[in-house]
């Protein structure tokens, strides 16, 4: 997505403070129109409140939102173009389907008539056609979940919130939703804003992510730049799984870091931002090390144990510097597994590591 | 999608439901010597002969519904004409409770969102100091209004030295009086079962009916009145019906000309002047009209709950 597009919703050094408690503290994000944007982070991260924020269920303690340009701080939810699928769905219990969908287009002054033909529309976007006239307590949780969207997505809003979604829906059923979301996204051009703390939904729907911890941004990018590119050991931790090895850093020059690693071998990797020179922290992805003979490899050590995960094998190494280290390996028959107990060289390319900021 | 087998999360009575047969029985038992045995009796004594020292002769007569509905001219021989008195009573008593009723909404609706919209342990103080005055004798609270509201009571007396009023405002033995009555003693039966219902409200129904663009007026008429529908209903059939029986505050506080039903029965079987069969039949009356209500209600429950 190129830098120029349109912003959607522009978020100022927004601080949010629930008495003592700050939630939010001077976050900063640019929403560009047409994106899907996900707001990750563990619970307690702030990514709700940043999203009651934008939809207006909580007012903004610090700092300003605006929506394609205009501040929207003194509108009320309802006098702003932006719906919401909540995370127990919030469905109209005495409303059937038909007019749980109906109720913003009828509160936007829309005639039945016309009304009624986006709803149809809309359920058929979301594939519930059939269940028209049914109520919200005879529908299962994958059903609600789609007539919340529904009803979200009627009013044709320029942004749509989403809500965690999915938690409530059963694995299977999440991955099939996940790529209709995403569809659907692409489909109407709606800007979606998503709110997850489940990292492999981030991943797979999202243009950019904006990770959260502590009521801070702690990065923003794309899948591919915060899974390969972490800026810091929370992010490197929090998205996907990593290792941490301890290294020390001997120069730090445009964005390179050369780093020693425990038993002697040098190497030059990225940097993250503000890296300094002296001890760090060097971010490798299991998936990325292979295991090589002794004393052939960039590190040493012996190997612990295996764990058995159907697709991949992961293999736990302690390092001769007393850490352990996972190595993710395919579970296919043409690859020799070291024994428990056997010494092992870990190997890995430069561009693997990513030396990070504490 | 396939659509996927409905089970409820929060469990099913259907394992437990077996145990309740044999427990139920004294209820039943009760239920069946202390209302069926006597309303089946007041039936059948709508239907006897009256005693004239009160009581009832055992001899078949439909003479006591003839006298609530007919009039016959003072010796009974004339052509009948219907009889507007008691009529007319049951008409102000419907009349009556209902206004409570209507009151104990407009008061008890705030009043009940307001206790259950509080946190944690101020939740329980409130409800605690709605129900204070219900530990007291609801004939003494009676007797107490009557003495506030009299022309030359506290309430009068309070008015008339601050410069509000120059002369004592009337209100005893008024149907405002009665009203006022009727309103404090059936007031909590309206709050408590709104507060169950507003209780168990999920506001994400009103965060999620303003972001559909819907003003605060409208997602109360539109959203929170019709989830919350169950207990408003129940309260309104809880001050009504007992409202519209009532006969300590008409008594107390209406005086004669403010008669209501629950009077017009209670004098029926008081001393010799009394008349039983009369008084039987006008609570069949009575019992079929709230019968009525209550039908009205169970037939709104069922529609609730699809």
């Amino acid at each position: 997505m190129s830098k120029d597009k349109e912003i959607s919703v522009d978020i100022q050094n927004v601080t949010k403070s629930f008495g003592a408690f700050t939630a939010l503290n001077g976050v900063s994000l640019d929403i560009r129109d047409n994106e899907f944007f996900t707001l990750l982070g563990p619970s307690g991260c702030g990514k709700t409140t940043l999203l009651r924020l934008i939809a207006g269920f909580e007012e903004v303690t610090n700092g300003a939102i605006h929506l394609y340009g205009q501040n929207i701080a003194d509108l009320l939810p309802n006098e702003r173009p932006i719906n919401t699928v909540f995370q127990q769905y919030a469905l109209f219990p005495h409303m059937n389907v038909t007019d749980n969908v109906m109720f913003g287009l009828l509160r936007l002054g829309h005639d039945t008539s016309k009304a009624k033909a986006r709803v149809g529309e809309v359920l058929e976007l979301v594939r519930l056609s059939d269940f028209a006239d049914r109520m919200p307590s005879q529908l299962s949780g994958g059903q609600q979940q789609r007539v919340a969207l529904a009803r979200a997505l009627a009013p044709s809003p320029k942004v749509l919130l989403l809500d965690e979604p999915l938690s409530a829906l059963d694995l299977k059923l999440r991955q099939a939703v996940r790529l209709e979301l995403k569809q659907i996204q692409v489909q109407t051009g709606i800007t979606f804003i998503f709110v997850t703390h489940d990292q492999e939904e981030a991943l797979t729907m999202s243009d950019r992510i904006a990770v959260l911890e502590g009521g801070r941004v702690q990065q923003v990018g794309s899948a591919r730049e915060i899974y390969e590119a972490p800026e810091n050991k929370f992010v490197a931790d929090f998205i996907g799984e990593t290792n941490l090895i301890d290294v020390t850093v001997s120069n730090v020059e445009k964005r390179k870091g050369s780093c020693v690693l425990p038993g002697g071998a040098q190497i030059i990797c990225s940097a993250a931002e503000g890296a300094l020179v002296g001890s760090g922290h060097l971010s490798i992805r299991p998936e990325r090390i292979k295991i090589t003979a002794s004393g052939k490899g960039m590190l040493e050590g012996k190997t612990v144990r295996h764990i058995y995960l159907g697709t991949d094998l992961h293999i736990e190494v302690s390092l001769t510097s007393g850490s352990r280290v996972t190595v993710r390996m395919q579970n296919s028959t043409q690859i020799k597994i070291p024994n428990v107990g056997q010494s092992v060289g870990l190997d890995f390319e430069a561009s693997s590591a990513r030396l990070l900021v504490d | 999608m396939a659509e996927l087998p409905k089970v409820n999360p929060e469990g099913s009575a259907k394992t437990y439901s077996g145990f309740g047969i044999p427990l139920i029985f004294p209820a039943w038992i009760i239920i069946g010597f202390f209302l069926v045995i006597p309303v089946a009796m007041m039936l059948v004594y709508s239907f006897l002969t009256k005693e004239f020292r009160g009581g009832v002769i055992w001899e078949f007569s439909i003479s006591a519904y003839d006298q609530f509905f007919l009039y016959r001219g003072l010796f009974g021989d004339s052509p009948p004409v219907i009889e507007w008195t008691y009529i007319s009573i049951f008409w102000r008593s419907i009349w009556q409770a209902g206004l409570a009723t209507f009151c104990c909404l407009i008061i008890g609706f705030p009043t009940a969102w307001f206790i259950a919209t509080r946190t944690g342990r101020n939740k329980t103080i409130w409800l605690f100091l709605i129900t204070i005055p219900y530990w007291v004798n609801l004939l003494i609270r009676t007797i107490s209004m009557k003495f506030l509201i009299r022309d030359n009571g506290p309430l009068n007396e309070f008015f008339l030295s601050i410069g509000l009023i120059s002369e004592p405002f009337h209100i005893i033995n008024t149907n405002f009086a009665v009203q006022l009555g009727l309103f404090y003693s059936y007031l909590p039966f309206m709050v408590l079962p709104i507060y169950a219902a507003v209780e168990r409200y999920n506001f994400a129904l009103s965060e999620a009916a303003a972001d559909l663009y819907a003003s605060r007026t409208v997602t109360l008429f539109k959203v929170i009145l019709p989830t919350v529908r169950p207990g408003i209903v129940a309260g309104c059939i809880l001050v009504f019906v007992p409202s519209l029986g009532a006969f300590l505050a008409p008594d107390l506080l209406g005086g004669a000309k403010n008669f209501m039903i629950g009077s017009l029965i209670e004098e029926q079987f008081k001393g010799a002047a009394g008349n039983w069969p009369f008084g039987a039949a006008a609570s069949m009356i009575l019992l079929s009209l709230v019968l009525i209500v209550l039908t009205f209600y169970a037939r709104n429950q069922t529609k609730g709950q699809i």
